[in-house]
């Protein structure tokens, strides 16, 4: 398993205008490159590094496991207040005196722009592509444990976040980390904090803009034709620029709903195929539960789905990651319990809906190749051969082009889409963690947005495997932190979650009159 | 008698609260409750930006709807000699209107009609007809 799996949507999908790139700007590019991955190669190496004699990363195990002690220390929060969650986010528990105010549904869908993306449409065909059609149960699994870190992270973002004189609010792990610590006595959480910032920062440019605007170019060119990739970044600079720095609200409610639609237009294009093939659902989900156990025959067998599996659902779902929990604490709500109850939603939607959509697409379609004589499928250079050759977003886009032809050019939109609003939701992850660092003030704002704005043109332009390396590893970084102040803040939230499902219980919390009954 | 008269911040808003005036003066101990809802879904998208300063956004509505529409409002009703306060509110207009009536306990509500037409507003209907339709409180639609 080498490192270069972790991004191989990028790999796949940019290819040949990285090529074509590489021959233009070679001699500048492959300086910086290598200079740029000289530096940052030990810390890379060091998060990614796999567990002596397993080849297992340490950090998805870190994730995975983290993920199932939340599970059991809030006593399987994501089944019991599942319900729960949805009349929440429909508003049934929402004061009517409220109302102008962040709804619940505006909070959950404001991070699920920020979550979904590339991972789920690019993601799942790696894991799946490598790790067999069993990849998918073990995203499934790490998606439905997922939502119980995110329902820690998001309840304590909103518990400890600072609300301003004037009205407006900051929230996020680092809040929580300073505050909660402090109230607990424990020492160490400006310290993280303080770290928690840099790390977010540092994937902000990364994985959460230049990666971005990488992709898009990739996508688009792959659509029109290659053409130089700072063209793209400079468009898309520009656009963020008036978004962020401008306040050209419009372009932003424009993709905020434009974003939801193309999540609708893609799980509607899926289920109309899975409808059509209604005969092999029960086959693939046979191919599904076999492949997680046994691995039919695919690279590294049943522990190889694990890893592809586990790891596409961190990256795809962030959960544990803190991101989220900065989106999700702008919220108005009295009780953070609510919050966190409707964060768990998040990686349900993500990983256990669209991620599994994605991947009964492809097994469905017969993208991946089996042998007929033993049913097994067959394996060439570590990933399943599929039938045109293809791996990546190129693989999610064949297996739909199977039934729909003109599905790729909805695709292509939908990622330069879905790229666009992860940027946007990104520049305010980094933004409220500068801000952290260097105070709130317009200078600092104007600063960091106009420093962003550049990352985009540098991803759209260049050939950024190391940078992309690197800024994966300040996303899981985040995670490293993030959790281990989880640890320490948990039982807190164990005490918010027990005296809301308490007053619930007895009616104290109740609906509000007008609301649907159950 | 309570009356519930719905401002729109537009002439037939105010054609609305003219009708509810003769009415009002007709009778004998009447109060005049005057409601600006602001169009407010909780389902819409925002950015996360949007959404941090929400709460000051709304403040600066609440208060700009109420210098702007509720308080001339209620200062010339005073001045004209009728007993008359004001509600500034977010939300789905037909919705509010009602809900403020039936909180309020306001004995009629008295609106414009459809302040705009339009595509959108043959589609899915006015706020006037909507909370004509639906409401539990008899319901004046002034033309």
């Amino acid at each position: 398993m080498t490192r270069s799996t972790f991004i191989p949507a990028l790999a796949a999908a940019t290819t040949i205008p990285a090529m074509s790139l590489a021959q233009e700007a070679a001699t500048i590019d492959a300086r910086v490159n290598e200079a740029f991955a000289t530096i940052t190669g030990p810390f890379v190496a060091l998060i990614f590094a796999p567990i002596p004699f397993t080849g297992f990363p340490w950090i998805v195990l870190w994730l995975v496991v983290a993920a199932s002690i939340f599970t059991w220390y809030f006593r399987l929060i994501q089944v019991r207040a599942f319900f729960h969650a949805i009349a929440l986010v429909r508003g049934d528990y929402s004061d009517p005196n409220d109302a102008g105010e962040v709804s619940h549904f505006q909070a959950l869908a404001t991070a699920l722009s920020g979550t979904v993306g590339l991972g789920n449409i690019a993601g799942v065909a790696v894991a799946v592509g490598i790790g067999g059609p069993g990849a998918t149960f073990w995203m499934i699994l790490a998606g439905l444990l997922g939502m119980a870190s995110k329902f820690t992270e998001c309840t304590l973002a909103v518990k400890y976040r600072n609300e301003y004189p004037d009205g407006t609010v900051s929230g996020g792990p680092m809040y929580y980390m300073k505050k909660g610590f402090a109230e607990r006595g424990r020492k160490g959480g400006g310290i993280l904090a303080v770290l928690f910032s840099v790390f977010c920062i540092l994937a902000s440019f990364g994985a959460g803009n230049m990666f971005q605007a990488n992709q898009a170019h990739a996508q688009i060119s792959g659509l029109v034709g290659d053409y130089p990739g700072w063209i793209t970044g400079i468009v898309f600079a520009a656009i963020v620029f008036a978004v962020i720095v401008g306040g050209i609200k419009s372009i932003a409610r424009v993709t905020e709903k434009v974003v939801p639609f193309m999540g609708l237009l893609y799980v509607g294009a899926a289920l109309v195929i899975l409808a059509a093939n209604y005969d092999q659902i029960g086959w693939a989900f046979g191919q599904i539960f076999a492949g997680a156990f046994t691995g039919l025959g695919v690279a590294g067998g049943l522990v190889g789905a694990l890893i592809q599996g586990f790891r596409r659902a961190a990256f795809s779902n962030e959960a544990g990651v803190g991101s989220a929990a900065i989106a999700h604490s702008a919220v108005r709500t009295k009780e953070p319990t609510t919050e966190g109850v409707v964060s768990l939603l998040e990686p349900f939607v993500d990983t256990v809906v669209i991620c599994t959509m994605t991947a009964l697409v492809i097994i469905i379609t017969r993208q991946l190749m089996i042998d007929p004589d033993t049913g097994r499928y067959i394996v060439q250079d570590g990933a399943i051969q599929t039938v045109g050759g293809t791996s990546g977003v190129t693989l999610t886009s064949a297996a739909f082009a199977s039934v729909f032809s003109w599905f790729p050019v909805v695709l292509v939109l939908a990622v330069v889409l879905f790229a666009f609003s992860t940027m946007i939701s990104w520049s305010y992850y980094g933004l409220k963690a500068f801000t952290y660092l260097f105070g709130e003030g317009k200078v600092q704002e104007l600063t960091f947005k106009v420093i962003f704005c550049i990352f985009v043109v540098i991803g759209a332009s260049a050939s950024l495997g190391p940078v992309i390396d690197f800024s994966d590893a300040a996303i899981f970084s985040m995670a490293v932190v993030n959790i281990a102040s989880l640890y320490v803040l948990m039982p807190i939230v164990r005490r918010e979650v027990n005296s809301y499902f308490a007053r619930l219980k007895t009616g104290e919390i109740r609906k509000f009159s007008g609301a649907p009954a159950e | 008698m309570k009356i519930l008269v719905g401002l729109d911040g537009h002439e037939t808003g105010a054609r609305a609260l003219d009708h509810a005036k003769r009415l009002a003066a007709a009778m004998e101990d009447a109060v005049l409750l005057v409601a600006y809802v602001i169009e407010w879904s909780p389902y819409s998208f925002q950015t996360a930006e949007e959404n941090a300063e929400r709460h000051k956004r709304r403040l600066e509505e609440v208060a700009a709807a109420q210098e702007r529409i509720v308080d001339p409002a209620v200062a010339a009703l005073a001045k004209a000699g009728f007993t008359a306060s004001g509600l500034v509110h977010h939300g789905d207009v037909a919705d509010t209107l009602h809900r403020l009536a039936e909180e309020n306990g306001a004995d009629l509500i008295v609106i414009g009609r459809a302040s705009k037409g339009g595509f959108s507003q043959r589609l899915f209907g006015s706020s006037s007809v909507n909370l004509a339709m639906h409401a539990t409180i008899p319901v004046t639609v002034v033309g």
